[in-house]
């Protein structure tokens, strides 16, 4: 009953997508530890974190792609939520490393000893339990989330101005947590880490675990949004971005329905960064940077916003270029994301599933008048689900 | 449109662009004309007496010891002729050489002798060894010099002379300081030596009560930081009875102090929201014509500095003599350069935009990135040197205040370009059509206006204006790829807090936040200052979603 339900709800794309990406947490981490060292189909150590970092960046393209794509709110700070919750995750492995560090304080972490603390602050309290640093994960970008949305979209602050306002607010907490007095690591931010859950978070089989937990949270986060957007809720988000003032008009309450999305995005992005910390083995307060966020924008906005496939492909595929270039061409790096930022705005406004969407009609059109051609009649048009509306807003 | 009606309205943007040129012209002007004024003609040398010329012919191969008797035979010799000497020794061109004269190095391969002040051939010197010393003997340098100078025939002179002793209080100069108290006229002289004698009183320390408490009242009426030290200097020292008088010269002192230290806050303020409204005032007027932010904005800011490095980089490479007119030069060449390009990326990229001013964002940030590292490519990643010219070196005191001479130029310069586009926008026939956009572009549209021209002149001059930025910023900050980035953020803070209505809200914006910050780094330091005006912003925009000074009525609706 409920799976058929669920099937109903959701549509055979969507599953397929989940199941493939369940499949991909099962195998992948198998072929790294299963199959012996030079096997072809092996999947080498360093690929694990650096596939599960992916994996964390799609799932925030995904969340930034359910306010931008199908809410119209361009966030430029949705990093912000990550980050805060892959700090979260940081000061719970801090806390881990107990008396390994170079200080051997089984308290304190190294930077305060540092300092010269002589006791944790309050807001560090609670943090070497796992089942309070995972909630918090969610429950401090959501929180911030709701706050700042509740003042914003109440006031109806829209369009160009939440963007930059968006940024500011990135923008003040890359500066906070740059201060060493704030208690979180100041420039170094946390690192060291040695153990998550017991076990020594570099080991080949904590990689592999944390790659499927990436890849899991991915599943679940699509099988929600998809969910979401196939739902009332989600023909009133697209109502609130293409007439808000319609919407509002017609009785909706508007603001309401940002503030759920919102919130519950920068929740879905703050478990990311949770994933994202024990990957990389470091959480500074650079994850703030301003262009950090706009760099998100570009993964939502190169996959193809309005669809919930585009963000997974476009993170993927750019975050892969720049781990590539970087390293073997650094210097031509900037001028090709740059000139993505262009030429994905002036000639792919769909993104790369726009294009192929259009393909597809292109030849749906073909073969229709092939066939109305040899006399048979042509099907009713086929009504292209179109993500994005023609003229979003009217001009200035 | 008729073909005559619109080559009306092309003249009219020529007209306008002219205009503004025309003004940008005149400022460069009004620059050159001060750099002219900087320039003064060098004394004319004139003999000296045998005495001095023995002293100075002694000072050879002299060590420390040596010089520094050297020094007060100069001093005491009291004659003019004296001082050329001991500036040349302090500022280490004074030179032995092997040819056996004292030689003072006025510039590269130009020599004069340090008695006669005759010029020298550098090639019949030989080798030069420059004359050195230490701090102790720079001071006594400096003192004597303060006496030499304190009967000069230029107030001028005098003036520094009695500044110089009262910044470096020394007994032996007491005597001089009579004589010259005796003979000096200027009551304003008069003054600043009373001062100088009180200062050598105090730091002496052996005055009766009565003495100490005529000083105090001296200083304290001078009341600045010079001040407040030696009358704390003198607290460990004074006889009992001075101590109640200097006590309270010293609260009045600091009391004045305070009162100055909220003016000298303003005054940073106001400079640092000169600087804002530079970075801020192009950005608004792109955004209130097209509702387009910018995003490249930083970087044409940078652009302009970028400009200015070359500007000057040539002058160096051609003719030096031109070095003090560089930024004048280079004011009318950042407004082209950067205009040009930001006609060429609006007709480029941003036209095919319109309507989706997220896009633009989008595209302009990548712009950025491209032109970041297009800089990076050519210029390297360090940051380049841009020299301030002679008129922008320096800082003068106003009262209490210090002021440098570029922040004041700057914020000069701020308010002029704020008045030129104020200028623009409301007496030409490109900004009435520009204002007409702005309110109404569908009607304006309809009423004959090339809303598609008015859009590339518009992007062009608001990227002309961050590229006057671009000159101003390079003579307070580092020009490097970066430049940009770091004005970025504070630039859509001003636009964003101001509204786009009307420029206005650019000014009291920039104006504003720079005050205001400027006012919480003391208490709060400089970083939480700006989180403070972050929040401050983004809790201001509740109230008033589209700033302070919002259109009104239909066109806000857009």
């Amino acid at each position: 009953m409920i799976a058929a339900g669920l099937y109903h709800r959701l549509g055979s794309r969507a599953l397929w997508v989940a199941g493939i990406l369940l499949a991909v947490a099962v195998l992948a981490p198998l072929s790294n530890l299963a199959l012996p060292e030079g096997h072809a189909l092996r999947l080498p150590n360093h690929m694990m974190p650096l596939l599960g970092k992916y994996l964390t960046y799609a799932t925030l393209a995904l969340a930034l792609d359910l306010v931008w794509g199908y809410c119209g709110i361009l966030s430029l700070g949705h990093a912000a939520f990550f980050a805060l919750g892959g700090y979260a995750m940081g000061m719970h492995l801090m806390r881990q490393i107990g008396p390994y560090g170079v200080y051997a304080n089984p308290v304190l972490p190294d930077f305060m000893v540092f300092l010269g603390w002589k006791e944790l602050p309050w807001y560090w309290l609670g943090f070497d339990q796992f089942w309070f640093a995972a909630l918090m994960t969610m429950v401090v970008p959501g929180l911030l989330a709701f706050l700042f949305g509740w003042l914003a979209f109440k006031s109806r602050v829209t369009g160009v101005y939440l963007s930059i306002i968006t940024q500011a607010m990135t923008y003040a907490l890359m500066l906070a947590f740059f201060r060493n007095d704030m208690g979180f690591g100041g420039n170094n931010g946390l690192t060291g880490f040695r153990e998550i859950l017991g076990r020594p978070i570099a080991a080949p089989e904590t990689r592999a675990a944390l790659f499927s937990a990436s890849a899991i949270l991915l599943a679940l986060c699509f099988l929600l949004c998809s969910l979401i957007v196939r739902s009332k809720l989600g023909k009133l988000m697209i109502a609130v971005r293409d007439a808000e003032s319609r919407a509002r008009f017609l009785g909706y309450r508007a603001d309401h329905v940002k503030l759920f999305v919102f919130t519950l995005s920068a929740m879905m992005a703050g478990l990311a960064g949770a994933l994202h910390t024990p990957q990389v083995g470091i959480i500074n307060p650079g994850a703030f940077d301003p262009g950090a966020s706009i760099e998100v924008v570009i993964w939502a906005a190169v996959g193809g916003r309005g669809t919930l496939i585009g963000p997974i492909l476009g993170a993927g595929l750019v975050s892969a270029g720049k781990s590539w270039f970087t390293a073997s061409f650094p210097e031509i790096w900037l001028f090709l994301l740059g000139g993505l930022f262009v030429f994905v705005t002036l000639f792919m406004p769909k993104g790369i599933l726009g294009v192929l969407a259009s393909i597809r009609a292109g030849w749906a059109a073909r073969r229709a008048s092939a066939r109305k051609q040899a006399g048979v009649d042509p099907d009713p048009e086929p009504s292209a689900a179109d993500p994005i509306p023609a003229a979003q807003e009217a001009a200035p | 449109m008729s073909g005559s009606a619109r080559f009306l309205r092309i003249c009219g943007f020529a007209r306008s662009l002219l205009v503004f040129a025309a003004f940008l012209l005149l400022f460069a002007f009004a620059f050159s004309l001060r750099t002219a004024q900087a320039q003064e003609p060098a004394e004319a040398p004139s003999p000296a007496p045998p005495g001095l010329a023995e002293i100075v012919a002694g000072m050879r191969d002299a060590g420390l010891p040596q010089l520094r008797a050297a020094v007060a035979a100069l001093s005491a010799s009291g004659e003019a002729e004296a001082l050329p000497v001991l500036q040349a020794l302090a500022a280490g061109t004074l030179n032995q050489s092997a040819s056996g004269a004292m030689a003072v190095r006025l510039g590269p391969d130009r020599f004069v002798d340090a008695v006669t002040g005759a010029p020298l051939e550098a090639a019949s010197l030989g080798a030069l060894k420059a004359l050195r010393i230490n701090n102790a003997l720079r001071r006594d340098i400096a003192a004597a010099i303060g006496g030499l100078t304190l009967r000069h025939e230029d107030p001028a002179v005098r003036r520094s002379a009695a500044a110089q002793i009262f910044a470096n209080p020394d007994p032996a100069n007491s005597p001089l300081l009579e004589a010259a108290l005796a003979e000096e006229q200027d009551p304003r002289l008069r003054l600043l030596m009373e001062q100088a004698r009180a200062a050598i009183l105090l730091r002496g320390g052996s005055a009766s009560a009565e003495e100490v408490a005529a000083a105090v009242e001296l200083l304290a009426a001078r009341g600045d930081r010079a001040s407040l030290g030696l009358l704390n200097g003198a607290l460990a020292s004074a006889p009992e009875a001075a101590r109640p008088a200097l006590q309270e010269g010293i609260e009045r002192i600091q009391r004045r102090l305070a009162y100055w230290g909220i003016g000298q806050n303003i005054w940073s303020g106001i400079s640092l929201g000169s600087v804002l409204l530079l970075a801020a005032i192009g950005l608004a007027i792109t955004f209130g014509v097209m509702g387009v932010i910018n995003m490249a904005h930083g970087e044409m800011v940078m652009i302009g500095a970028y400009t200015t490095f070359v500007v000057q980089d040539l002058i160096r490479a051609h003719s030096p003599g031109l070095f003090d007119y560089s930024l004048a030069i280079a004011v009318p060449a950042a407004f082209l350069v950067t205009g040009l390009v930001g006609v060429a990326v609006e007709r480029g990229i941003i036209r095919w935009l319109y309507g989706r001013p997220l896009e633009t964002l989008l595209a302009t940030w990548g712009l950025s990135l491209i032109i970041q590292q297009g800089v990076r490519s050519i210029f390297g990643a360090t940051n380049q040197n841009v020299g301030n010219p002679s008129w922008m070196s320096g800082a003068f005191e106003l009262g209490g205040l210090t002021i440098t001479w570029n922040r004041l130029w700057i914020l000069i310069f701020a308010l002029a370009v704020f008045a030129l586009l104020l200028m623009v926008l409301n007496k030409t026939f490109f900004g009435l059509q520009m204002r007409a956009v702005t309110q109404n572009r569908r009607m304006a549209s309809a009423m004959g206006v090339r809303t598609p021209w008015v859009d590339a002149l518009t992007f062009g001059l608001g990227s002309g204006v961050a590229g006057l930025a671009g000159v101003a910023l390079s003579q307070i900050d580092n020009v490097s790829p970066n430049l940009g980035q770091g004005y970025i953020i504070d630039s859509f803070m001003v636009v964003v807090f101001g509204g786009v209505g009307n420029l206005w809200g650019a000014l009291v914006g920039a104006m504003t936040l720079g005050i205001a910050n400027k006012f919480l780094e003391p208490y709060w330091g400089a970083v939480l200052a700006k989180i403070a005006i972050l929040v401050f912003i983004i809790l201001f925009i509740q109230y008033r979603p589209r700033g302070l000074f919002a259109l009104k009525g239909r066109a806000a609706e857009a």
